[in-house]
């Protein structure tokens, strides 16, 4: 592979724990000199490798930049004096090799201490994401400002604003106790649950986005589960609902960027890897007697990788009473109602899907829709047309008017 | 929109106690019930089943095993729930599995403080 190439793909997985590792020692108020001294280690990669080719191990010469250029910034400003003086071995004289260590140890501790520090409640959970992207996955402002579908502007102001509540509240990057870990780590949870769904769900037709998001997500979830203090049952439940999702990443679109409906989508594109990954995870869950959301949804992903096994529906419209059950949403209660459709027939789910009221979702009337195609066709037309008014997303349209046209 | 205690009375003799499957069937039954408050954004509490045996502490002191009143009126379960009127609330009661048993559910009006 050549450099250029090579390096989008090192910057993404690289650039991150740079700035992890860097931030352990220079303190988050200090962020930005990490950040830069990550930067300028990429930049000067792609100068010297573009002239002297890759290196043996690109991932270690990037370390080893990383480290001379943070030694070297040390030496010329205050922050020397105040931070790393004390860390001075009176015998060497020279700055602690430890503190700039990328070992994998350290670079995973650094990572997972950055994530918890990202996610911190103080900020409001789209910050959160927007940070988590920023720091962790080294999106830049274009990128992140492209996945949620506004403003680069917006995205700046909500970073500056999300940083400076982090500086305010002097967080420093250090290993956290038991129980703030605890404490935490529903809140980590969540905006990697967030995250992962700005990717599945994602507003933006860019697959390459959608595909780059929900993979970052796995990525940081993986670190939590690859340390012991924070292998929790539920992040676990979270880790293999994000493996079935994502195998069906490369079945769920065509390659005109359509959505392709569940019913009708390859299974051999499916990625039998990450089910089994999922499948493991979701074991690794169920030990314990926790369980949460992501249990739930991740057994329901669960049976959405089987074929059409007996009494399938059954279980997960079991499974749907017991998540609508703990926290309503509209979108829980329109999948609960697909479910029961399967179960006890179209006309019982018409009568409960009515229930509903949802009246202002395009979801909901193209959920009737579908129950009424063989029950009454023109109550079907109706529905998908309103649906058809309600939508905003032309894939959704796309199928729409396909099927208003069939059942015409 | 205001709450709504639902109190299932009923004999618990007539409780299927059956096999796995007819228990199971009776389990889904309720949850399907409880899963369609719950869709229509109206469950406030999924409640509890309550165990046979009471205690009455009466105001004389006396403690006594009870409450022994008609054994189809015995109090097996709660559960709240919420809607605009108390006719809303009791046609929402439609579908609740302890019907089926010859139970009731008496719907009251949550006055809170």
């Amino acid at each position: 592979m050549k450099a250029p190439e090579l390096l989008p793909h090192l910057f993404r997985t690289e650039y991150s724990k740079i700035v992890a590792v860097l931030c352990k020692t220079f303190g988050l108020s200090h962020m930005e000199i990490a950040e830069d001294i990550a930067s300028e280690t990429f930049l000067k990669a792609m100068e010297t490798w573009g002239l002297k080719g890759l290196p043996a191990n690109p991932a270690a010469w990037l370390y080893t930049v990383a480290r001379n250029k943070a030694k070297d910034h040390f030496k010329h400003t205050s922050v020397f004096e105040s931070k790393i003086k004390d860390a001075l071995r009176p015998d060497t004289g020279g700055i602690e090799e430890e503190i700039f260590e990328f070992s994998d140890q350290n670079i995973a501790d650094s990572q997972l201490a950055m994530i918890f520090t990202v996610c911190h409640p103080c900020n409001a959970p789209e910050s959160q994401i927007s940070l988590a992207l920023q720091i962790l996955c080294g999106f830049s402002v274009e990128e992140i400002a492209n996945a949620f579908l506004t403003h680069p502007e917006t995205i700046k102001k909500r970073l500056q604003r999300a940083r400076a509540n982090l500086a305010d509240d002097h967080f420093l990057i250090r290993a956290l106790s038991e129980s703030e870990i605890t404490q935490r780590l529903d809140t980590v949870l969540k905006t990697l649950y967030l995250l992962f769904n700005e990717g599945y769900f994602s507003k933006t037709n860019d697959q390459l986005i959608r595909k780059d998001l929900c993979s970052e997500a796995i990525r940081l979830t993986l670190l939590l589960t690859n340390n012991a203090a924070t292998s929790t049952p539920n992040a676990n439940a979270l880790l293999a609902l994000m493996c079935f999702q994502s195998s069906r990443l490369d079945a769920r679109t065509n390659d005109k960027g359509e959505v392709i409906l569940f019913d009708q989508q390859d299974r051999n594109l499916w990625d039998k890897t990450l089910i089994e990954k999922g499948n493991n995870y979701l074991v690794n869950a169920c030990r314990g007697n926790e369980i949460s959301k992501y249990h739930l949804e991740a057994a329901i992903a669960y049976w959405h990788t089987t074929s059409d096994v007996q009494n399938k529906w059954h279980h997960i419209l079991e499974l749907y009473n017991q998540l609508i059950i703990a926290e309503y949403s509209p979108i829980t209660a329109l999948n609960r109602t697909f479910a029961l459709a399967k179960v006890q027939g179209h006309a019982t789910a018409i009568r409960e899907a009515e229930k509903l009221n949802l009246t202002d979702s395009n979801l909901y009337h193209s959920l009737l829709g579908y129950l009424y195609a063989g029950i009454d066709v023109n109550k079907a037309i109706d529905h998908y047309s309103k649906a058809l008014e309600l939508t905003k997303s032309p894939a959704q349209k796309q199928n729409l008017k396909t099927e208003i046209e069939r059942l015409s | 929109m205001k709450e709504f205690l639902l109190i299932y009375h009923g004999d618990a003799n007539n409780i299927p106690k059956g096999s796995p499957e007819e228990m199971q069937a009776n389990l889904q039954r309720w949850m399907d019930w409880i899963g369609g408050i719950a869709a229509q954004n109206k469950l406030v509490d999924r409640g509890n089943r309550l165990f046979p045996a009471a205690k009455v502490l009466k105001s004389d002191g006396v403690i006594s095993d009870g409450p022994f009143t008609e054994i189809k009126e015995q109090i097996l379960g709660y559960s709240i729930i919420k809607a605009d009127s108390i006719d809303e609330a009791t046609a929402l009661s439609r579908g609740c599995p302890i019907l089926r048993i010859g139970g009731s559910v008496e719907v009251r009006e949550i006055n809170a403080m």
